[in-house]
């Protein structure tokens, strides 16, 4: 657990007087206040920098006990006992006109809770029901796995989630599962779950929504001939009928054998399969031979 | 629809300890829809996520009518920016050089 220092959060110096610190914490507050930016991980976690900040330095108290032993921590408890013995009275208010946010100041530092213990919900929080804390998660699939409607079951916050997730899911999509956030704040509704997909890029094929790309190796023999190849898509393996004299790079269009367009069940994107030309190696004398006849005759 | 999932409107700004004439500017807006069944105002359950920003944004920002109705017009755009953004680094992907 390392030392907070609040003032530089706030960007004040240690003399700052309680107007200074009111104006400041408000103007930040704003900036970085969850409510105006949406999925924002950053901004929400300086917000609750600064709420924490605010927390201590808006109280008197909880300044003075932070100026005398914020570097030492670990000896604030020695603080709180010469305290009590002089007769006074713990503190349980809070900062004043401290924002509430999303779940209010449930997410207070290691540092803090060391120095001040647990933090009662306090400003408008104290007064009213609030719904609970969102929480956001990430849940990584591979493409093989995103092309499947399966079940998924992860832990969030020592409690066990089991989902479906449906065929077509995008990279990046969120989705919200209702309830499963953090509990309400004075018997509110419990928050959200967010629970953003990510999806590996895979080596074989790229994907653009419901479309599927990717590269098909072809000898020279059939390219020039044509003929009968098997080629893998997610779906499983096609045999598929390349025509004489195909060219290297020639792309052609598979119908509905991309990918499952997300909740439309039976319904599937393309596949753009590019041929790559593969020219025989290792080639006996004979085989020279006939090639070279066959560039006489064609030049 | 289920009576379950309705708040009635005078409960809730009790319990958040707003003024109604808040909520009804909200509506007149079109920020927020009630429900009115036998003259009494209820609030769908599902509109309180927004319901409480608007509280925080009147109440702890000081922000007025107009100015919450362009916050949530912009924050509307951003979300859809961002919906377009995943759909574009998704295609930007496929172009970039594997490692």
């Amino acid at each position: 657990m390392e030392f907070i220092d609040y003032y530089k959060i706030l960007g004040i110096d240690k003399n700052a007087s309680p107007e200074e610190i009111k104006k400041t914490y408000r103007k930040l507050a704003r900036k970085h206040h969850p409510d105006l930016n949406p999925g924002d991980k950053k901004a929400h976690s300086t917000f609750q920098q600064i709420n924490e900040a605010n927390e201590v330095l808006s109280d008197p108290e909880k300044r003075k006990k932070y100026d005398q032993y914020g570097k030492d921590w670990q000896h604030a408890e020695e603080f709180e006992k010469a305290r009590q013995s002089q007769g006074s009275h713990a503190y349980a208010g809070t900062g004043a006109g401290s924002f509430s946010g999303r779940g209010g100041n449930e997410d207070f530092s290691d540092f803090f809770a060391s120095m001040f213990g647990k933090q009662e919900e306090g400003g408008r929080s104290s007064r009213v029901k609030f719904r609970g804390q969102d929480y956001n998660a990430e849940l990584n699939l591979n493409l093989n796995e995103a092309y499947h409607t399966h079940q998924q079951t992860f832990t969030i916050n020592e409690k066990k989630i089991r989902i479906t997730v449906p065929a077509g899911v995008e990279n990046g999509q969120v989705i919200k599962l209702k309830g499963h956030g953090s509990e309400g704040v004075n018997g509110g509704p419990s928050g959200d779950l967010y629970i953003t997909f990510k999806i590996a890029a895979d080596a074989k094929f790229k994907r653009a929504g419901s479309d599927l790309y990717t590269t098909a190796e072809l000898y020279l023999y059939t390219a020039v001939l044509g003929g009968e190849i098997t080629v893998d898509t997610l779906g499983g393996k096609i045999k598929l009928k390349v025509k004489p004299e195909t060219q290297n790079g020639t792309k052609i269009r598979l119908k509905e054998k991309g990918f499952p367009v997300y909740k439309e069940e039976g319904k599937f994107g393309d596949l753009y399969l590019t041929f790559s030309i593969k020219t025989p190696a290792n080639l006996t004398e004979k085989q020279k031979e006939l090639f070279t006849e066959l560039s006489k005759s064609s030049s | 629809m289920q009576k379950e999932n309705l708040i009635p409107a005078g409960e809730f700004c009790m319990h958040y300890d707003i003024e109604f004439s808040f909520i009804h500017s909200l509506q007149e807006t079109g920020l927020l829809t009630m429900e009115n069944i036998s003259g009494a105002e209820f609030i769908h359950i599902s509109q309180l996520a927004e319901l409480e920003k608007f509280i925080r944004l009147h109440y702890e920002f000081e922000i007025n009518m107009q100015g919450i109705e362009a916050i949530t017009h912009l924050l509307q755009r951003v979300k859809t920016m961002q919906d377009e953004m995943i759909v574009l680094k998704n295609k930007l992907r496929m172009y970039e050089i594997e490692e």
